[in-house]
């Protein structure tokens, strides 16, 4: 996820770093009360620790495995304003040590996943959250969606990034489509991650977890392993039926670039007896096919989360 | 690596470019790439002069070319993408081998693999010629918010220590006989994650207490501030200066 310089054009690259300025230090003054100098040290210490979990790759599908942003579940633990501070340390020392991640696409990649990811994952956090009463499980249902879709979101982003000064004349659409779908996947690896280590922290030191400060440490009791097997289950079937567009390939960028490729040169695939395999229903023209076979994947997405909603709400005694 | 106490991105050295402060050379960076960046793609000789510039740099400060080589990998899966662009792309296209690639693909990614690798190396060059101490002192220097350069300082200094802890912890893991390598066996890896949150901020409290009983009073005490010769600036902007020159004749004369 960490563009290089030269991916995206020099105005662009100028006008994100503006903005991700603007973000940054809006949330530096947001922070600046609980950033005083007792946080700094502990911030620091989260910042290195959000740095070892992107480290953490974990497999999506076999051959594809992505990495975690943390957005989210920084967010989640620390408040947003802390959150976009220390994703943005980490960013900014990735880009100027390691070299993951161009310095001139620093706004860029500072916009993507310090400033988006954090916002729009705190915002589906407290969305999510809203209806429900406090409770432990409220607070995992929210994390996990909050770290999904904020993954999907920063793929998004990094579309309109692209729309608007990338090089290279590859159709937005597909690209669009295609990072939208990956990034679903790996969003469901960080989502599955976020909950168990919200869940871990809760359970030993929940006063850490700034997004559950409401609740209360004793009465809350413990997301029954049961139901977590479910969850996965379900969840597990989701990713199988997403594989049907998905080719084995080591990262999420990559099959993106792969799969549009497909579309143009009709090239063997793995999965090629499947009747939606090169994202494109047989038998249809390019475009068409592909809405087909987009479409299919929404519905099947949509009624896998309505049976475990279901399934969920049929076990929890109301 | 060399010292105990060297950081592994770092190439332990004494040259002019070793010697220069870490605020000239974060500036001479920034500017090297945004003029790598501004040039256009169809001005191959542009770039390679800018990967001689690079590769000067490096003969001075004797960092060795497998040590860059082997720092470029983090660059591969966008190389992947680069490469893949000719294929997808659409039209004009070119004939090639009986292959048929799109024109704007073949551009775009050699836009990507030229300028992209320069930015990668420039990086490498920085943190294997600087110590990290005094790249964040330069980013002091260069009004960088005080909070970030603060919390990068920390965020370095304990890098190692969280990352062993996580080392430890797998390895604690594997010794009791449970390696997870598939999906569903992601929960022990997110369940130590979970733990080394904790334990990263309980030792961020226990740091702050012990750095308040040393007599911290919310900033840290910086020593030798650097002085700035004239001399140094011009020694670090040469380079750099080189390139925008270059960006903007590229600019010119590609139109």
């Amino acid at each position: 996820m960490h563009i290089p310089d030269g991916f995206i054009d020099g105005t662009t690259s100028l006008g994100a770093g503006v903005i991700a300025a603007g973000g940054v230090g809006g949330a530096l003054r947001q922070s600046a009360a609980r950033l005083k100098d007792r946080q700094i040290p502990l911030a620091g210490l989260v910042a290195a620790f959000v740095f070892v979990l992107q480290m953490l790759n974990f497999p999506v599908l076999p051959g594809m495995s992505g990495h975690l942003l943390g957005g989210a579940l920084a967010a989640i633990l620390m408040g947003p304003s802390v959150a976009v501070v220390v994703v943005s340390v980490v960013i900014i020392l990735q880009a100027m040590l390691f070299a993951d991640g161009g310095v001139s696409a620093l706004g860029l990649n500072l916009i993507n996943m310090a400033v988006v990811t954090t916002l729009s994952g705190w915002f589906m956090f407290r969305l999510v959250r809203a209806p429900f009463r406090p409770s432990r499980r409220a607070v995992l249902g929210a994390s996990f969606v909050a770290a999904t879709l904020s993954v999907v979101v920063s793929a998004v982003m990094f579309v309109v990034e692209y729309a608007i000064g990338g090089v290279g004349g590859v159709n937005l659409f597909n690209v669009l489509l295609l990072m939208a779908g990956s990034h679903l996947l790996i969003g469901i690896g960080e989502g599955f991650i976020t909950v168990a280590v919200v869940g871990a922290v809760l359970q030993a030191r929940p006063d850490l977890v700034f997004g559950a400060s409401d609740l209360r440490a004793e009465g809350s009791p413990r997301l029954p392993m049961k139901r977590f097997w479910i969850l996965a289950g379900v969840a597990a079937a989701m990713l199988v039926s997403l594989t049907v567009f998905a080719s084995s390939n080591p990262d999420g960028l990559q099959w993106v670039a792969e799969q549009t490729g497909l579309a143009q040169e009709a090239q063997g695939s793995l999965i090629a007896t499947s009747p939606l395999s090169n994202y494109g229903a047989a038998g249809l023209s390019d475009g068409a096919g592909r809405i087909v076979a987009a479409a299919v994947g929404m519905v099947v997405t949509f009624l896998l989360g309505w049976l475990t909603f279901t399934i969920l709400r049929r076990r929890s005694p109301v | 690596m060399s010292g105990g106490h060297a950081h592994a991105l770092h190439i332990h050295g004494h040259s002019v470019v070793h010697r220069l402060p870490g605020h000239l050379k974060v500036a001479a960076l920034f500017l090297f790439v945004v003029a790598v960046v501004a040039t256009p793609a169809r001005a191959v000789w542009a770039f390679g002069l800018y990967a001689s510039v690079l590769g000067l740099v490096a003969g001075l400060a004797g960092v060795p070319v497998r040590f860059i080589a082997r720092r470029m990998l983090v660059e591969v899966p966008f190389l992947a993408f680069a490469l893949l662009l000719p294929l997808v792309g659409e039209g004009p296209f070119l004939e090639f081998g009986g292959v048929r690639l799109s024109e704007a693909g073949v551009l775009a990614a050699w836009t990507i693999l030229a300028k992209g690798s320069c930015g990668v190396v420039g990086s490498i060059l920085l943190a294997a010629t600087t110590e990290i101490p005094n790249i964040l002192a330069g980013l002091n220097r260069l009004r960088a918010p005080k909070a970030i350069v603060a919390i990068a300082g920390f965020m370095v200094r304990y890098l190692e220590v969280i990352s062993g802890e996580m080392a430890r912890m797998r390895v604690a893991m594997a010794a009791r006989g449970y390696e997870p390598k598939a999906f569903w066996q992601v929960k022990a890896l997110a369940t130590s994650a979970g733990a080394l949150f904790i334990r990263s901020y309980e030792r961020g409290e226990r740091v702050y207490m012990a750095m308040v009983a040393r007599g911290y009073a919310g900033s840290m005490p910086t020593f030798g501030d650097v002085l700035t010769s004239t001399a140094d600036v011009v020694r670090a902007l040469a380079l750099p200066g080189l390139a925008v020159i270059t960006a903007a004749v590229a600019l010119v004369v590609s139109g």
